[in-house]
């Protein structure tokens, strides 16, 4: 298990249970939550691979490090949006907004 | 160990029917999250994980979920009806990357190296300055649009 292709298949299935996430769900902070799960996913593949290929030099880290920092950045803005949008419509479901289409 | 804590919590998120239930799952993939990267040799980016993801993100995101729920008395139906699309598309790409990651012959060390970190924060301020200092631009950025995004149009209105 503690192998390089067991670190990628567990960031591979997270990855999968984020997607089908913010594909299916109604609620639109599960679907953030469902973006996070992705990031985190990536990032655990990008550590796996700085651990694991010689010579990475301690790139994946700091990319790991890097998206972290972006995905909180994306976060903040995602949530202030979801607060402002719910605060309009009363409701967190996203299929109820669909002012665009009357 | 660590794996079933995050696949678990995982699936936990996406399949529970209360919201706050499903954060809670996520805190718990989260840590264990923080668990596998100290496993690979990668303590910097544990403590990262734990303070970011653990420390704000879930913070800030229970607070969003305390903020637009109006009560635990009707749950409505937690998926669209495209649910069964989704799980097929979501299948399809794991079962096209698991089958690249077990075909490729990866020129993979047989143990974990571990990652120095002091090594990591001297990259950081030499090779990886700009993407450094972008960085911190790009969250300046955010803090300001979410708090223009956040603030209620009626105290614009009292302000001016």
């Amino acid at each position: 298990m503690a192998s390089l292709q067991g670190y990628l298949i567990v960031s591979t299935a997270l990855f999968g249970i984020g997607a089908f996430g913010f594909m299916a769900r109604r609620n639109a902070i599960l679907m953030l939550i469902s973006i996070e799960l992705m990031l985190n996913s990536v990032n655990l593949s990008l550590v796996a691979f700085n651990a694991y290929i010689p010579g990475a030099n301690n790139a994946g880290a700091i990319f790991a490090l890097i998206v972290m920092a972006v995905a909180a950045a994306e976060a903040t803005v995602g949530l202030a949006l979801v607060i402002a949008i719910i605060r309009t419509r009363q409701t967190p479901e996203v299929d109820e907004y669909d002012d665009l289409k009357e | 160990m660590l794996a079933i804590g995050i696949l678990g919590g995982g699936l936990a998120v996406v399949t529970l029917r209360n919201v706050i239930h499903s954060a809670v799952a996520m805190m718990i993939c989260f840590g264990s999250l923080a668990g596998m990267y100290a496993l690979l040799g990668a303590p910097i980016i544990a403590a990262a994980q734990v303070l970011i993801y653990l420390g704000a993100i879930s913070v800030l995101i229970l607070f969003a979920i305390m903020l637009t729920q109006a009560g635990d008395a009707s749950l409505p139906a937690p998926f669209h009806r495209q649910a069964p699309i989704a799980v097929v598309i979501a299948l399809v790409v794991v079962g096209l990357v698991a089958w690249a990651v077990v075909t490729t012959a990866w020129k993979a060390a047989p143990a974990a190296a571990a990652v120095a970190v002091e090594a990591v924060g001297n990259l950081l301020f030499t090779d990886y300055a700009l993407p450094f200092e972008i960085i911190g631009f790009l969250l300046l950025a955010a803090i300001i649009g979410a708090i223009f995004l956040a603030r209620r149009p009626e105290e614009d209105e009292r302000a001016n």
